[in-house]
């Protein structure tokens, strides 16, 4: 049955893994070698599978980090009860192998045909799939109008801060600390609400187009304040993610 | 194509190396993993009832203070899931099925319990009387939280944990074995850890 | 633990054979309508559960059961899915 698969988005194929960087201290970003990989849009994610020397195998998805075009890179969080997120940020090495299935979603993915403005809320790695939308809004050289507005626990747990530091013509980032905020700290603080949506969102006369990650908690309570913002809920996409 | 091994992966949950026996298939855990087949439902203690029903008719029901004032007992027990994990030692608070059931005058060889949000399971009767089956209320000293089961669930631990019904509101007493949600979905009708049934046929 | 239809894509996809987040599912106890990828989704129980987000009714079972993938569904009235290029 094996070597009639088609190869394609459905079936498993074997990654290598090429770099592993850290992003903060439980954050890491994976780039994998990928010879059979058919493309990936921005958003879009894949499904890791291991498998242990007993036969015991696990399945996270993760999104893509990088934008259409740019090699395949997966950003995990280690979560401390987690299964195998503690071993994709700890033991993964340059070399190792693992299967992906992917890409998957035609959903929560923007291209630029879809137009805006954009308006990106995440939460915690809730970050990764609207990073990739941003880079791929910068390299396709696309001018619509994007805010993100990006929810962190504390300053040291914001994932690809010096990018987003430094965001492209026509793109804003906010960031709100709910945990704690540095000295002399000029961002928003405490979970997404109202008033931060007030200062941040695009009017719903503008038509606006929202994508919205994280804990679902989060997704829900954001998605609810957007809807009451008069966003038409076809107009909110969501992606909630799970643990371990 | 066989799986290439992921170096240095394994389980995170281990089998019992200390001497205790688990039933075959299982890991020992020392969390308390939260699955469920829907939204947790929020039912207020005023409004909620246990009832026991027959046909279509509800024989004895009991609010939450009624429950409260039957006799109560803290019993520690063994728990196993079917998706592998288990839990040693676990410590509940809870009126026993039996003492319910002897409430009511009836001859149903089976039963179908019923929760809020529409999840059921079904068992034989003597498997809720032989003393081995309760309306559990506390767990580890507190009240049992919504995610849960709370405010009561039952708990057969001699079953799969998926017979513990979570959010359980009453017993319908049966004739005839009718399979609730889980058995209708390829899970066994029974459930037994110790004789590794899981799934349907086996 | 509750998420939504982006993440059983993968599972649907081999179901199915073509990925399902953006097909239409209409609940046939409410009659709602939007993408799979915007269910309520339990994983890691025995199976995994969908539900309709309007009014919580099933959508689909899927079990994992001896190397087969067991599929209710009988909660979706409807599926419209783009036909592939």
């Amino acid at each position: 049955m094996a070597g009639t698969a088609v190869r394609g988005r459905l079936t498993w194929q074997v990654a290598t893994v090429a770099s592993v960087a850290a992003e903060t201290d439980s954050v890491r970003t994976i780039r994998l070698e990928l010879p059979g990989w058919p493309g990936h849009h921005a958003g879009q994610h894949l499904d890791v599978r291991l498998t242990a020397e007993d036969g015991y195998s696990a399945e996270r998805s993760y999104s893509v980090a990088a934008a259409d075009g740019e090699p395949v890179a997966i950003t995990v969080e280690r979560l401390d009860d987690g299964e195998v997120s503690p071993y994709l940020t700890e033991e993964l090495r340059t070399g190792d192998q693992l299967e992906v299935r992917g890409p998957i979603g035609d959903w929560f993915t923007w291209d630029t045909a879809d137009g805006g403005p954009l308006l990106l809320i995440a939460g915690g790695s809730g970050i990764v799939p609207l990073r990739a939308i941003l880079r791929h809004r910068l390299r396709s050289g696309s001018d619509v109008p994007v805010r993100l507005l990006y929810s962190s626990r504390t300053l040291a747990d914001v994932i690809y801060r010096s990018e987003l530091d430094q965001p492209a013509d026509g793109a804003e980032v906010s960031y709100t600390l709910t945990r704690s905020q540095p000295p002399g700290w000029t961002g928003f603080s405490g979970r997404v609400n109202e008033a931060m949506l007030a200062k941040v969102a695009w009017p719903a006369s503008e038509n606006p187009l929202a994508f919205v990650c994280g804990p679902t908690r989060f997704v829900e309570t954001v998605a609810e304040l957007l809807v009451a913002r008069d966003y038409p809920a076809r107009r909110v996409k969501t992606e909630r993610f799970g643990g371990a | 194509m066989t799986s290439p091994i992921s170096r240095g992966f394994h389980r995170r949950n281990r089998p019992a190396g200390d001497g205790s026996k688990l039933p075959p298939g299982q890991y020992l855990t020392h969390d308390f993993p939260v699955l469920s087949a829907g939204p947790t439902p929020h039912t207020r203690l005023q409004d909620w009832t246990f009832s026991i029903r027959r046909g279509g008719e509800t024989l004895r029901s009991w609010t939450w203070p009624e429950v409260q004032a039957l006799p109560a007992e803290n019993v520690t027990v063994d728990i196993h899931c079917v998706t592998r994990w288990s839990k040693l030692g676990t410590a509940w608070r809870g009126v026993p099925i039996r003492a319910v059931l002897d409430e009511v005058e009836y001859d149903a060889q089976y039963v179908l319990a019923f929760s809020d949000g529409g999840y059921t399971t079904n068992l034989p009767v003597k498997d809720l009387t032989g003393g081995q089956a309760w309306l559990a209320f506390d767990y580890d000293g507190q009240p049992l939280a919504p995610e849960h089961g709370g405010p009561a669930r039952l708990l057969v631990p001699h079953l799969y944990f998926w017979k513990s019904a979570k959010w359980v509101r009453g017993l319908e007493l049966l004739d005839h074995d009718q399979p609730g949600f889980w058995e209708s979905y390829g899970y066994n009708n029974y459930g037994d850890p110790w004789r590794e049934q899981r799934y349907a046929g086996d | 633990m509750e998420l939504d239809g982006n993440a059983i894509g993968g599972l649907l996809g081999d179901v199915f054979g073509t990925d399902m987040t953006s097909a239409g599912a209409t609940c046939a106890s409410c009659g709602a309508t939007g993408p799979v990828a915007e269910t309520m989704v339990y994983l890691r129980g025995p199976g995994t559960v969908v539900r309709c987000r309007n009014c919580t009714s099933l959508l689909m079972v899927i079990s994992q059961v001896r190397g087969l993938n067991c599929v209710d569904l009988g909660g979706i009235a409807a599926l419209e899915v783009s036909q592939s290029r």
